[in-house]
């Protein structure tokens, strides 16, 4: 969608998805995917011994380093990216796979590298060309292990120690490259794949290296040792800037980072307008990596938990201990603050690999359509979340909700698996609250109603925003009516607030525009009880909330009500905002 | 050699977890444990094999086994398969 690129005068700007914010200026380092050069050649009879070996030595050298990525990898990532290496080292112990490859190198008289290369691809082009998703997933990691054991025969070590300083640019990184690369100190990432919520995306924030993703070929762009500048505020890369260029960027990287340093003390100081009104700011995550992150910018709990993060990499459902144990460990870690789970908001696809073919998957089968449609999966997951609940800091939240009868009929599991917890003498918070995502414009005009059932409502902009003005942000020809300004919009979003409030409810915003520092004031003006925002923005969301009053957020807000267009609606708030925070760097 | 019949009933059919099961226990008797689906053999005791099958939940497969303790071998493998594959 955002993709974009410029060619002046040798210099290059790639516009892709901001993964990391920084700027970082830097020689390159072009870490390409080596393609490994297989020779097939004969060998003696009498070499056949030797070449065994060579074989057997690269086995145990493949499995030595990816139990050493494991165990490194352990206090890094999710337990989930480790099942995948794991999976990784039961190949390599598969023994008729091994007598296989050391039959054919005795037979035909063939050199090791090039029979496993002619093995494994065999099995590859079988997953490649399967149906099931899932197992052409599988394919990328037959294709690691092979590479590996054949630059383990080749005795090219992997090259895990790379210069320091440099900028890494590469097609794609996996968890396993960005762990290594955490070891080296390096500046940053720019990378043609990726997305915002992939892994290794999730690291470099948490090592809090400036990142851009997504940018489509970057590296067919840029030669190695090249100088690169990469803004992961804007999601802009520039390759080989000019003087003037570099000089327009250190003046932004400065205005950044004083601005950033002037946050610092706001850590721990509330979210508080200067006449004393005050709001909950917590962040939206996913994986337990990023607790530490969320802790230093000050976040008061977290505001959405999005629980499929238990389901990444895996290829079943986790059992009710495995989710308690992932629920109770965030629980437990952001005490006495809270923390909102959101149940499973999944396709069906995700869950049931054979259930893939739906025409229109997010108008589909997902969320709490599936949780009620089988029940079995539905109460494993509260039973989980509800025994996590016992320092009553655990609050429940449902996700795709379109109207009242859902919501009665998924109360009636939650009571359902009280009682049964209850009998059982298993501890749990009676009290627990619950809400629901408002992201469907039949539940956004019924807010009221769900509100009286519920204990806080949770507007999920990003939905909402799609299925109001019938846009499909993915679809590049329609994208540029994605604007989350969008008068329509905002009259709605002024009515679930209002109609919340009327039944004394608590109502949050778990969407991307509750991150948006141009929607700040004019939330609170509407009465916004909780912004949940991504970690890296909170200071900045912090700042304006202690910035303004509430008084003129009102007569802000109210004003905005009465512009009839996305561009005028942004053109005022822009302005507002540099009147209260002139220093503050806006997004271009 | 015992010839078998069995359906998949867990879920996630035979992916990593259940093919690693699958092939730990084929690994403790010394008959030849074949599978075939759809046309496509390939050796039980092998969990690339395995995987590559992609073997989803209701299909079915066919097993052979060839060797002095082929009996209790079908047997043992004829109900992991009638358990799930114990994949809760």
């Amino acid at each position: 969608m955002m993709y974009s690129k410029t060619v002046k005068n040798g210099m290059i700007t790639i516009t892709g998805v901001p993964a990391s914010p920084g700027i970082v200026f830097g020689k390159s380092y072009c870490y390409l995917k080596k393609i490994i050069k297989v020779d097939k050649s004969s060998i003696l009879k009498n070499a056949i011994p030797q070449e065994v070996v060579r074989l057997e030595h690269a086995i145990e050298r493949s499995e030595y380093e990816l139990k050493k990525i494991i165990s490194f990898a352990a206090n890094q990532v999710g337990k989930t990216e480790i099942k995948i290496f794991e999976a990784q080292i039961l190949i390599l112990q598969d023994i008729i796979l091994l007598e296989g490859i050391k039959s054919r190198i005795k037979n035909e008289l063939t050199n090791a590298e090039a029979v496993v290369d002619s093995e494994f691809s065999k099995y590859q082009s079988i997953m490649l060309n399967a149906k099931d998703e899932y197992l052409r997933e599988r394919a990328h990691e037959v294709e690691d292990i092979k590479n590996r054991i054949i630059r383990n025969i080749q005795q090219e070590k992997l090259t895990s120690r790379i210069d320091k300083n440099v900028i890494v640019v590469s097609e794609a990184l996996t968890a396993g490259d960005t762990i290594l690369f955490s070891r080296n100190k390096i500046l940053g990432f720019a990378t043609d794949g990726g997305g915002i919520t992939s892994h290794s995306t999730l690291l470099a924030r948490s090592l809090q290296l400036p990142a851009v993703v997504g940018l489509k070929d970057i590296t067919k762009n840029i030669n190695h040792g090249d100088l690169l500048i990469v803004d992961g505020y804007d999601g802009i890369v520039i390759i080989r800037p000019n003087e003037e260029t570099i000089e327009k960027f250190n003046y932004e990287k400065t205005r950044h980072d004083n601005f950033e340093k002037k946050l610092i003390p706001l850590r721990d100081q509330p979210a508080t307008t200067l006449d004393n009104h005050t709001v909950s700011l917590t962040v939206n995550i996913e994986f337990m990596d990023e607790i530490p992150i969320m802790l230093k910018q000050g976040a008061q709990g977290i505001g959405l938990y999005r629980s499929e993060g238990v389901l990444i990499g895996r290829d079943s459902i986790p059992t009710e201990d495995e989710q308690f144990t992932e629920y109770e460990k965030l629980a437990s870690t952001v005490a006495p603050h809270r923390i909102v789970i959101r149940t499973f908001d999944i396709g069906g696809d995700k869950i049931f690999s054979e259930q893939n073919d739906e025409e229109n998957p997010s108008l589909g089968w997902r969320g709490i359509r599936i949780s009620l449609d089988m029940p079995e999966l539905f109460k494993t997951q509260l039973r989980a979340i509800l025994r996590a609940s016992t320092r009553n800091n655990v609050d429940i939240l449902f996700p795709m909700v379109s109207g009242f009868e859902e919501i009665i009929e998924a109360k009636k599991y939650l009571s359902e698996i009280k009682d049964e917890l209850q009998n059982k003498n298993i501890p749990f918070d009676k009290n627990i609250r619950v809400g629901s995502v408002i992201e469907i414009p039949s539940a956004a005009l019924l807010a009221g109603d769900l509100a009286r059932e519920l204990d806080f409502l949770s507007i999920g902009t990003n939905d909402l925003l799609q299925f109001v003005l019938a846009v499909d942000r993915n679809n590049e020809r329609v994208s540029k009516l994605f604007n989350r300004f969008n008068p329509g919009l905002l009259r709605l979003i002024s009515q679930i607030i209002t109609q919340t409030k009327s039944e004394n409810k608590k109502i949050a915003m778990c969407g991307e525009m509750a991150g948006d520092p141009l929607a700040t004031t004019l939330l609170i003006g509407l009465g916004l009880d909780e912004f949940s925002v991504i970690p890296d923005i909170l200071p900045e969301i912090k700042k304006i909330i202690r910035t303004i009053t509430l008084k003129d957020a009102k007569e802000i807000a109210k004003h905005a009500l009465t512009l009839s267009t996305s561009a005028e609606i942004q053109n005022y708030l822009q302005d507002e905002l540099q009147k209260i925070i002139p220093d503050i760097p806006l997004s271009h | 050699m015992v010839q078998k019949k069995v359906v998949i009933k867990n879920k996630t059919g035979l992916h990593t977890r259940p093919a690693a099961t699958l092939v730990k226990l084929a690994a403790k008797y010394n008959s030849e444990f074949y599978i075939m689906k759809d046309g496509m053999e390939i050796n039980g005791k092998s969990i690339i094999g395995v995987m590559t099958l992609a073997a989803e939940q209701g299909s079915t497969l066919q097993l052979r086994f060839d060797g002095k303790d082929e009996k209790v071998m079908a047997k043992a493998i004829v109900e992991l398969f009638d358990r799930g594959m114990d994949d809760v």
